[in-house]
């Protein structure tokens, strides 16, 4: 007797379910969330935390960064400068990608060049990087156009694909805008990484499974990795307490107290290579968006000084941030090359002394400006603003809060339609050039002072800067970062308010290693 | 009826013109999605380079002719935020978003005529009284709150039922349905009754007072002195008359369901069109919410068209032609 055709094959399917559940049960799967999802499996698409984070498990770079950020050799086994603008490197041997194919230096020159691209959207970490040369199978030399002291840190974030398979793919490029199609790389991925992509269903989820190839030995014993955007806090949460994930990125910070006070759920802080403050403009002669005419207020140092004074960051520390955050004068985290302590000693807060100097600087009725924000960007970014609007009032600034989403806000300010502002700045080369030359150097070629709107500008600082963007010395680099800094405070250029810190909440049973960058890797996971 | 027909097209076409002028001068106003598409330190040059190749240099008329032109041979252009063309990331959400949909709005029926039936029947039954109370809530709770609320007892205390996701589904042909899996059916659940609890409540309330005025017709007195049993009086004759009314409030709701399934959505990460489009708002992906816009309204448009023409076949007063000038 045969079986109809549908009725044998549903027996078959059914069965291979039932095996593939049988096997799972032993396979520990890690199942993570945070609000967003990944906008495209491109390695050199999207320079955004969470995209990063899920290029970190698939794809590798020359050089990583391991749990206590320092620097490691991933692709790459050693490096020499050849000369002050060739640095040489001996690259891993017997690598194979997901598909097979082995990892060679022509692999290298091409993802080099594909990051170049002008549609990839990692120019940031491509600073100084001319190109790449194959010397032999398994060494290649990276050109930079001078000596680039950052090189290193950089080539942390510029990850490896395989030539082969882009070409073979037509992707030599990262997406692209004009060919309007989507770009085979933005939903399949090959590299060498720990994990390799199984499926990826935009905005539902991302699955990874273990790299049983992997040149290196994964420490965790994930098995599987399962990553889910779930927009909705409360969602969020709800499914972290009902054991449907495991680890959640970015709990809401409202809900921690009660999380912490779970049994089944923990809660992991750590600081995170952003600082948060607030910035003004001094360069017009004029403000755009306040009611003083024919000057500008923010000219006078004694005003800053009396902001300085005004703002308690404790109370936005306490209030705000319920203690998740770490109050600071310094423009740059802890974390990054170049911190000093004594930068955290802020201002006191001393109001009666902010209202002597602001009757001092010709404002004794003081003046009404607009501050923009962000409601969307930084954690907590608009209560912030609200906070530092009734501090300010009390010496009689008087604040118009615009706060508006990202989308927004972000061309606002960038072309300098601003009047005051905060921001938020990590750093992802950790070494205080990154901003120094961004944030507080006058605006010029390239990188220089490409996020400064406020149009704060200090020659002395900006001949610093210049010469950090040389200086291969590390004792020295962190001296003349220091001394930049040291200038913008007494300038009172920006005023700092805190580090962020960011908490990942998971189940008791998990166990992961929380890094200032906010990348979780699955590799460093274990599940009880 | 041709004449009817035509000018009820026209009218249509009109409309889905009027949606999409609003739908895409609207979006003036939510961002520049060239910033979010680019590194920070991209120059001015090439912010206007990208400009360009969107066609976001170009003068609002000539942006809104183009994008109709190309709407027209259903070409919606590509999502700003996933590089991929609109017209397959709607396909591929639209199962999703219309399987909630008809689920919350079968719910409605189901559990909406029943309710309502009995509480027309029995007016001064305290459990009447308690379906009429309750259903107050159920139109003036938000959404968002009823479906958190069912989160917190069913997935959080009870663990019965998934909290977000669609569970597993199954793909037939373009079609992707949740309705083949145990996890499917099971996260289907939740959300269909958070989305139906609108629906339930107007049903029940229209077929109650549609009820209590057919029950007070010189046709039900008859037929009780005929001496027709209860049941036959009451679901043969009296609720069969109310059901028109009820079926073209459902259908023009259904439109209401899909459209407001954002919230809900949101709310258990359901991958429909609503959650597309609430993402694409955070990104000014112009493209998916002018797209999705249209869709909608043309979804409102289709339904309505049909409602007409039904009215047309049931309502024998519209077919005499009027002489000109008159009518309401």
């Amino acid at each position: 007797m045969k079986f109809p055709v549908k009725l044998s094959a549903l027996l078959v399917s059914s069965a291979l379910a039932f095996t593939l559940a049988a096997g799972s049960a032993s396979a520990k799967t890690l199942r993570w969330a945070s609000q967003g999802d990944v906008l495209t499996m491109d390695p050199h698409s999207q320079n955004e935390g969470l995209n990063n984070t899920m290029s970190d498990h698939v794809y590798e770079p020359l050089l990583t960064r391991g749990k206590k950020l320092q620097l490691e050799p991933a692709l790459a086994l050693s490096w020499k400068a050849e000369s002050p603008t060739v640095m040489r490197f001996k690259l891993r041997d017997k690598v194979t990608f997901h598909n097979g194919a082995p990892f060679t230096a022509d692999d290298v020159v091409f993802s080099i060049q594909r990051a170049l691209e002008k549609t990839s959207d990692f120019s940031a970490f491509m600073q100084g990087i001319e190109g790449a040369k194959k010397v032999d199978n398994l060494t290649v030399d990276i050109i930079t156009k001078g000596p680039n002291p950052t090189l290193l840190d950089q080539l942390t974030e510029v990850r490896m694909m395989n030539k082969a398979w882009a070409e073979k793919h037509n992707a030599q490029r990262p997406q692209d805008f004009k060919n309007k199609e989507e770009t085979f790389t933005a939903r399949n991925a090959n590299g060498t990484g720990p994990f390799v992509l199984k499926t990826r269903e935009p905005d539902v989820k991302t699955v990874l499974v273990k790299n049983s190839n992997w040149w290196s030995k994964i420490e965790g014993d994930i098995d599987e990795v399962v990553y889910t955007p779930v927009k909705s806090d409360a969602t969020r949460v709800a499914a972290l307490l009902s054991g449907e994930l495991d680890l959640v990125l970015d709990p809401p910070v409202q809900d921690l107290d009660r999380m912490k006070r779970d049994g089944n759920l923990k809660v992991l802080e750590g600081n995170e290579n952003r600082t948060i403050f607030l910035n003004f403009d001094q360069g017009r002669n004029e403000l755009l968006y306040a009611n003083v005419k024919g000057k500008n207020p923010f000219k006078e140092l004694k005003v800053r000084q009396a902001m300085a004074h005004a703002i308690d960051v404790t109370a936005i520390h306490k209030q705000i941030m319920r203690g998740l955050a770490l109050p600071t004068g310094s423009m740059i985290a802890p974390q990054v090359r170049g911190y000093s302590k004594e930068f955290d000693n802020r201002w006191p807060l001393d109001v009666a002394k902010a209202k002597k100097l602001m009757a001092e600087a010709g404002y004794p009725q003081g003046f009404e400006v607009t501050l923009d924000c962000p409601n969307n960007r930084y954690i907590n970014d608009e209560k912030i603003c609200q906070a530092l609007a009734s501090m300010l009032a009390k010496i009689d600034i008087k604040i118009k809060l615009n706060a508006m989403p990202r989308s927004l806000y972000f061309p606002k300010i960038q072309t300098g339609d601003t009047s005051m502002y905060l921001l938020g700045w990590g750093v992802p080369t950790f070494d205080a050039l990154y901003t120094l030359q961004s944030i507080l150097r006058t605006k010029g070629q390239g990188g220089d002072g490409n996020w400064n709107f406020s149009g704060y500008s200090n020659a002395k600082l900006d001949a610093i800067v210049d010469k950090l963007k040389t200086e291969p010395d590390f004792t020295k680099r962190a001296a003349l970062a220091k001394e930049a800094l040291s200038l913008n405070l007494a300038d009172v250029g920006h005023i700092p308010l805190h580090h962020q810190v960011i908490p990942w909440a998971m189940r008791k049973n998990v166990t992961a290693v929380h890094r200032a960058d906010n990348r979780m890797h699955a590799k460093w996971v274990t599940l009880k | 009826m041709l004449a009817f027909v035509i000018r009820r097209l026209l009218q249509s076409v009109l409309v889905m013109l009027a949606v999409a002028f609003i739908a895409f001068s609207l979006f003036n106003f939510v961002g520049d999605p060239v910033s979010l598409m680019l590194p920070p330190e991209a120059t001015q040059q090439d912010r206007e380079e990208v400009r360009k190749t969107l066609g976001l240099d170009q003068p609002f008329y000539v942006q809104f002719k183009v994008f109709i032109t190309n709407a027209l041979q259903g070409n919606f252009g590509i999502s700003l935020r996933l590089g991929r063309p609109v017209s397959a990331l709607l396909a591929e959400r639209l199962p999703a978003t219309l399987e909630l949909a008809f689920a919350a709005a079968l719910i409605g029926l189901f559990i909406g005529i029943p309710m309502g039936v009995y509480t027309a029947l029995k007016r001064e039954s305290w459990i009447s009284r308690a379906l009429l109370t309750t259903s107050l809530i159920g139109v003036s709770l938000p959404n968002f709150l009823i479906g958190i609320f069912l989160i917190l007892i069913f997935a959080v205390w009870l663990g019965w039922l998934p909290s977000f996701g669609r569970g597993d589904v199954t793909q037939i042909g373009f079609w992707t349905t949740g309705l083949l899996t145990v996890t499917g059916i099971k996260a289907l659940v939740l959300p269909s009754i958070t989305l139906s609890f609108y629906p339930v409540t107007l049903i029940m309330r229209l077929v109650r007072s549609e009820m209590l005025e057919v029950l007070r017709t010189d046709y039900i007195k008859f037929a009780r002195a005929r001496g027709l049993t209860n049941r036959s009086v009451h679901f043969g004759h009296a609720l069969k008359n109310t059901l028109v009314p009820v079926i073209t409030i459902t259908g023009l709701q259904l439109g209401g369901v899909i459209a407001f399934a954002i919230v809900t959505e949101t709310v258990f990460q359901w991958p429909g069109m609503g959650l597309l489009f609430i993402q694409a708002v955070q990104f000014a992906d112009i493209p998916v919410m002018a797209a999705y816009l249209c869709l909608i309204g043309f979804i409102f448009v289709v339904i309505n068209l049909i409602v007409d023409m039904l009215y047309f076949v049931v309502d024998p007063r519209l077919r005499v032609e009027r002489p000109g000038g008159g009518g309401h």
